[in-house]
């Protein structure tokens, strides 16, 4: 049993939580993640560690209330628990002094950003952060972000805020201009798709944090191979993070559609009971 | 005179097996383990016992049921096997105790799986359990893994005089008796029934805790005197052939989990799915292949057709799942090997392209090596596959304990007591052999939970 130390809204559909759970929290690497199930029922889902505090024993986790099992996660309060959180789980950021390195944030993936953007630059890098969002109240951590990156930039759909358009536009101009030494991509897999094509040309050594399906997060089941370079990776064991330029990203998103409708129906189900 | 024939085992009927998951051998009632028991010869030279991994004494237990004294039957398992409802059950004794039985001589040897069944049975129906363990307390042990090695190891290390934790991953103990064995094979009251006497015998289960991961084997030898590794083989083999990544395609495993421990198939009432078509493949052709085929059966799958590239003499599947397999309507495509899977439009798994295959000489198996015929390749059409073609060690732990050695398949090196290259550091089951079974598993962790109290105490 992990006891939720706090439960915010930070933008619609999105929520930030707080789970008690101390021998995470000594251990957590950026880019590293825990698999979660809320209750009895449940599914067990892989979700980014965002935020960890030894001294508190804490760990903090942003997510979209998309599917059955995080809308049911955002619904626990305060001072209640769900039943499992494991973790640290995959392997954690390679942090060194590459020199420059551009972070590529789309929609949650900013909060995964946060992490990895704090650690590069503790290790000395340049880091130039670039977050997009569909619209303005959907951007999140900013000021956090802002803090870790010597250059932050702003993309939004609408143009509600920054640049208008897609933050890989931003990266687009940029690598126009500008050569970094490492490129770090983290968000939905067409946005990390997108990024590995426009640094491919450049030779921009780019690494992408994929979040396929897991069930246990261990090595266990397979369901969350990948494609790269040719061969079945799983990125549980052998992830999160790969090199861009050798994910079949298609393969990859064609596998996160596997179950779409019982996702949809799962969800109408939770939703009916709610409103009971 | 003796029965030529065993007294045959009633099973659950067909049309109600393929409904449910309840167990399908339903195991002797009292008479007919009497008259099982009576036609024991009491061989002198004890084959039986001697082919049994943990050798009970098996003609002696046979013995008191006979005089129907089964309290002291049950004792007499208990001195060598905590868990007589597990192996009863999931033990391929055709190839072990049963395997040199005199009877065969006649006819069927003598069924001693189903009457150990039949004590464990009467074991938890009386809730029967030996709590006897040291007041003094030895030394602290910590075992890594919650199946049929580890659970061995705590009840005889915590017998020995040792505090003893179990880290478990996943967040129900039991390791592949839980998420790997179908219920319709070993029942979870049948396991809840020993994971509860494990812990009545004051061993303490961490959940959730993957080693390697949240604890280093390093830091539990600065908690504990002495570590044992029972990580078993739990990552699954893919056939490394085009095409598996699609949709519909699942591993083994991942196909035993989504059923068996997250319950897919009580979706949406539980909240994992599994996503199964009208017809499936099963490749591979042992206990696993036969597992998912039968759950596949009754979750509703009309077809389930099983691709395998020797012939069935090769099969490693016992005998028995492959019986109860055939009787339900698993149909088998032998000497039939996959080379690639092909996917529709929308990317879901629509065909196996498959090549027939001939035997040639034995390989290193001793089984004779399956040959690709030229020029017979052909489609079978599906809606899903799942792999079932074996498991290989995960390689967590050893990924960050670089002074573990072990070998190339990942398997933790061992002297002949268990030991690793690590002092204070054993290993025990399948994560030294590669898969195997679970009476294998619980022999190894015997001896091992042994060495670790000489090492550590001179055995006394």
């Amino acid at each position: 049993m992990f006891k939720i130390l706090s439960n915010h809204i930070i933008a619609p559909e999105i929520r930030k939580i707080e789970i008690y759970a101390p021998e995470i929290a000594k251990r957590a690497k950026a880019g590293q993640f825990v698999v979660i199930r809320v209750d009895e029922r449940g599914e067990r889902i892989p979700l980014t560690l965002v935020d960890w505090n030894p001294n508190k024993g804490s760990i903090t986790l942003v997510f979209q209330e998309v599917g059955v099992t995080t809308k049911k996660l955002g619904r626990v309060k305060k001072g209640k628990y769900i039943l499992d959180v494991i973790g640290p789980l995959g392997n954690p950021t390679e942090v060194k002094n590459y020199g420059t390195i551009v972070g590529v944030g789309g929609g949650v993936g900013n909060a995964c950003l946060l992490p990895v953007m704090r650690e590069f630059k503790r290790a000395g890098n340049y880091t130039v952060s670039m977050i997009g969002a569909r619209t303005s109240e959907l951007l999140i951590l900013e000021d956090e972000l802002s803090e870790v990156s010597d250059e932050l930039y702003i993309a939004t759909d609408d143009g509600s805020r920054g640049y208008k358009g897609f933050v890989t536009d931003l990266l687009k101009r940029f690598l126009e201009r500008r050569r970094p030494d490492l490129v770090y991509a983290v968000g939905p897999t067409i946005m990390m798709k997108v990024v590995s094509s426009i640094t491919k040309p450049y030779g921009v050594k780019t690494i992408v944090s994929l979040n396929p399906i897991m069930v246990d997060g261990t090595g266990m089941c397979g369901a969350c191979r990948v494609i790269v370079g040719g061969k079945l990776r799983f990125a549980c064991i052998d992830g999160p993070e790969f090199d861009g330029h050798q994910v079949n990203f298609d393969a990859l998103m064609n596998r996160l559609r596997m179950y779409k409708e019982e996702e949809e129906l799962a969800l109408s189900l939770l939703e009916k009971s709610i409103k009971r | 005179m003796v029965s030529r024939r065993s007294v045959p085992v009633r099973k659950l009927s067909l049309d109600k097996r393929l409904k449910t998951f309840e167990e399908v051998v339903l195991g002797y009632t009292e008479s007919e383990a009497l008259e099982e028991a009576k036609r024991c010869l009491k061989c002198k030279l004890e084959p039986c016992s001697k082919a049994c991994p943990l050798n009970i004494d098996i003609a002696k237990f046979v013995e008191y049921i006979k005089e129907r004294r089964f309290k002291k039957a049950l004792e007499v398992i208990l001195e060598k096997n905590p868990f007589p409802a597990i192996t009863g059950r999931v033990c391929p004794q055709e190839v072990l105790c049963q395997r040199d039985c005199t009877l065969r001589k006649l006819g069927d040897p003598l069924a001693i799986g189903k009457l150990e069944r039949f004590l464990g049975d009467y074991q938890i129906e009386n809730n029967i359990m030996d709590l006897k363990v040291p007041e003094k307390v030895k030394g602290k042990v910590a075992i890594v893994g919650s199946g049929p090695a580890g659970l061995m190891g705590a009840v005889e290390l915590r017998k020995l005089g040792y505090e003893v934790t179990i880290f478990e991953a996943l967040h129900e103990a039991g390791g592949v008796m839980v998420y790997g064995i179908p219920e319709f094979r070993l029942p979870r009251r049948v396991l809840r029934f020993y994971i509860n006497y494990v812990k009545k015998l004051g061993v303490n289960i961490v959940l959730d805790s993957v080693i390697g991961k949240i604890f280093t084997i390093e830091e539990l030898l600065r908690d504990y005197d002495a570590v044992l590794l029972a990580t078993g083989a739990g990552t699954p083999k893919f056939l490394n052939i085009p095409g598996e990544e699609l949709n519909g395609v699942y591993s083994a495993n991942e196909f035993l989990i989504r059923i068996n421990l997250m319950k897919a198939y009580k979706f949406p009432y539980y909240d994992t799915p599994i996503k199964l078509g009208k017809r499936i493949a099963v490749v591979g052709g042992g206990n696993t292949a036969m597992d998912v085929s039968r759950i596949a059966l009754r979750l509703g799958v009309e077809e389930v057709i099983v691709l395998y590239r020797r012939t069935e003499a090769e099969m490693p599947a016992r005998r028995e799942e492959v019986e109860n397999a055939k009787e339900e309507g698993v149909k088998f495509m032998l000497l039939t090997q996959p080379i690639a899977l092909i996917g529709d439009e929308n990317g879901w798994v629509r065909k196996v392209k498959c090549i027939k295959m001939k035997l040639g000489k034995p390989d290193a198996s001793g089984r004779r090596r399956p040959i690709p015929i030229p020029g017979s390749e052909f489609d079978v059409e599906v809606d899903n596959v799942v792999i079932a073609i074996g498991a290989e060690v995960n390689k967590l732990i050893q990924r960050t304990t670089p002074d573990l050695k072990v070998d190339r398949k990942g398997h933790v090196i061992v002297d002949e007591y268990g030991r690793t290259s690590i002092e204070r550091v054993y290993a025990a089951g399948d994560v030294v052999t590669g898969a195997a079974t679970v009476i294998e598993a619980l022999a190894a962790a015997k001896k091992v939970a042994h060495t670790i109290h000489r090492d550590l105490h001179g055995g006394d």
